[in-house]
């Protein structure tokens, strides 16, 4: 095993002790990265080659010369004995849509290609503090609105590192893929509808999506305020609590990050998992979705695979002595993507009104006439195509005549969401769960290409994660087998505000149990080639 | 709600969000945005009322949640080199930009 192959949790730790320098695990990491990776993602029209096909192309960004030198200073640091923290020498992505001091931060988008950032988004300065180290940063769907990671402005886009003809999942597919391919031990990424859980679905690896408000959003290019969670990819439980450990707390920069102290979620994740209640939902093994064409309402259910894979997981955590509790309704849950489609574009359109050539970013080059030419045209050059959707989508639902019949009943049937989730968690009802058990998303990888243009079926992938978002609670991505195409399938836990400290436990159990399961010790078909 | 996005309605849309599309740009769009407001009439099986209450984000803060108000003492941010660093035209700290369209007041 190659040391970018190691756990965060195990990488720190040698690293604590000396037997592992930092330089070592930057330099093996670095290694990986020229193995595996290809060419970064660039606003360059060039045409994919051969050789990009079998590559990761995880990176927009590459900050090697930073990286070592700060493993230099972590190595000296360690070598007089000072402290250097619980993460150092850890290497880290960054989801291309935080802000880094003196870093590019282009939101995968034309528009913030040449943008530098003045300053450095919190939890990317809380990974820093605690001695992580940045290599770079990953790329993402444009301004993260996609599945896929195909619609960035920086081409090649992400591949799955299990099949390279397969997407990674979005917004955060960068992310999960480096991580996945051995390219760092833990990214941050951002969850709105799914974005570290699904990419982490597809890319066999650990995705937390805390609750609203646990992670500070500050320095973190916005789409949907109400709805975005930073949050941690990582290999396995342990490091994802680790990292959350890190990057969760108060911030007096950011007014929607709760007050609320972070549990040391490593003293309890070793607890037993006998007398947790886990629900199981009928809501969550079939999929809603409209026809394109006519519009027309279909249910069917989800792959027989992922399906299996749930109830096989929550067969062992019934040999575990928790009590699984069936039949779990969660009747709003296919209201959830209709809801999102509105919501989220109402505060995508209001973000996004800020990107118009003045202060930052891109300025048409044209000749122009008047500021509102100059607005028009930085916009319309400076943006890709499913960031002008939601701003078009946005504006209609929430224009004065609309906005009724819409926005309003958007945000109401947003409270019958979040009822469904706080009628089973709650203590005195009649689930009284810990935690429900979900697949994260209807199907596996799909082929790139194959959804990518059909802006309707590319929302549904998120059908299993969207809810979690309107209600504000936290959700856990983990691997749980393979199908027959050998790509992974992802299992969701979701619990009730603020109970990251449950959904660790039992996916910390989870993995012991199967940790001597044939498909885990299957790797990614971008390692072995 | 049957409306759709007529191309009059598209063309105000596009006004209001300061954008200027190419003809395919604009076809594949407003197909997009009626394919995904079918969607959203999905959403009227729901009976509402006008007494239901919305949420504007999941998880409500309590006065013991919420985040203490800072203290209102001055602290130095970034400075503003970086930030005006960052504009397409500046001159002696001036962002410059194209005629803004007025008339003069008599």
């Amino acid at each position: 095993m190659e040391i970018c192959d190691l756990p965060a949790y195990t990488l720190a730790e040698l690293i604590q002790h000396k037997e592992i320098s930092s330089l070592q695990a930057v330099e093996s990491t670095l290694e990986r990265i020229a193995a595996v990776d290809g060419r970064s993602g660039s606003l360059s029209v060039e045409e994919l080659k051969p050789e990009d096909a079998d590559k990761v192309h995880a990176f927009i960004t590459l900050t090697a010369d930073q990286a070592r030198q700060r493993a230099n200073e972590i190595d000296k640091a360690l070598a007089i004995g000072e402290e250097v923290g619980p993460l150092a020498g850890v290497p880290f992505t960054v989801k291309d849509i935080f802000c880094v001091k003196d870093t590019p931060s282009t939101a995968a988008s034309r528009i913030l290609a040449n943008f530098v950032s003045p300053y450095t988004a919190t939890p990317v300065e809380r990974m820093i503090s605690d001695g992580a180290i940045m290599l770079g940063k990953v790329n993402l769907d444009e301004f993260t609105y996609g599945s896929s990671n195909e619609s960035s402005a920086f081409q090649p886009s992400t591949r799955n590192p299990w099949n390279p003809a397969r997407v990674p999942g979005g917004s955060s597919g960068g992310s999960a893929a480096s991580v996945a391919a051995g390219e760092s031990q833990l990214s941050l990424g951002t969850d709105t509808a799914g974005s570290i859980r699904q990419p982490a679905a597809f890319c066999g690896v650990v995705g937390v999506k805390p609750t609203y408000g646990r992670v500070s959003r500050y320095g973190m290019i916005a789409f949907g305020s109400s709805l975005d969670c930073p949050g941690p990819v990582a290999r396995n439980i342990m490091d994802a609590a680790l990292m959350l450990r890190t990057i969760a707390g108060a911030d007096p920069r950011d007014a929607t990050a709760a007050n609320i102290p972070v549990p040391d979620y490593l003293s309890t994740i070793k607890r037993e998992v006998r007398g947790m209640r886990i629900g199981l939902s009928p809501d969550f093994f079939k999929i809603t979705y409209p026809d394109p064409e006519s519009g027309e309402i279909h249910q069917t259910p989800i792959d027989a695979e992922i399906h299996e894979a749930v109830l096989r997981a929550a067969g062992r955590l019934a040999e575990l002595g928790a009590d699984i509790v069936e039949d779990v309704p969660m009747p709003h849950t296919r209201y959830g993507i209709p809801v999102y489609f509105v919501i989220s574009r109402v505060e995508a359109a209001s973000n996004l009104h800020r990107y118009d050539g003045v202060k930052y970013g891109y300025r048409t080059p044209d000749q122009v006439q008047t500021l509102q030419e100059m607005y028009r045209k930085s916009r319309a050059q400076g943006f890709g195509l499913q960031p002008k959707l939601r701003i078009l989508m946005g504006m209609y639902v929430s224009g004065a005549q609309y906005s009724e019949q819409y926005y309003n009943r958007a945000q109401k049937v947003r409270t019958l969401i979040r009822k469904d989730y706080e009628d089973i968690f709650n203590p005195k009802g009649a689930y009284r769960l810990d935690a429900l058990l979900t697949p994260t998303t209807p199907t596996t990888a799909f082929p790139i290409g194959d959804v990518y243009g059909d802006s309707v079926l590319m929302q549904y992938a998120d059908q299993f994660t969207v809810t979690a978002n309107h209600a504000g609670v936290p959700g856990l991505s983990m691997p749980a087998g393979l199908d027959q195409n050998n790509l992974p399938i992802g299992i969701q836990l979701l619990g009730a505000d603020y109970t990251e400290e449950k959904l660790f436990r039992i996916g910390y159990a989870y993995e012991r149990v199967t940790a001597d399961d044939k498909w885990r010790q299957v790797k990614p078909k971008a390692l072995v080639q | 709600m049957t409306e759709t996005i007529t191309p009059e309605i598209f063309d105000h849309l596009v006004q209001l969000a300061a954008l200027e599309l190419s003809q395919d740009e604009s076809e594949y769009l407003r197909k997009q945005l009626n394919n995904q407001l079918k969607a959203i009439h999905e959403l009227e099986a729901i009976p509402v009322n006008d007494s239901d209450e919305i949420t504007m984000h999941g998880v409500s803060y309590t006065n013991k949640t919420a985040p203490e108000m800072r203290a209102d003492i001055w602290k130095k941010n970034i400075d503003s080199e970086d930030i005006l660093g960052q504009a397409p035209q500046i001159e002696d700290g001036y962002i410059i930009v194209p005629e803004i369209p007025h008339e003069e007041l008599s």
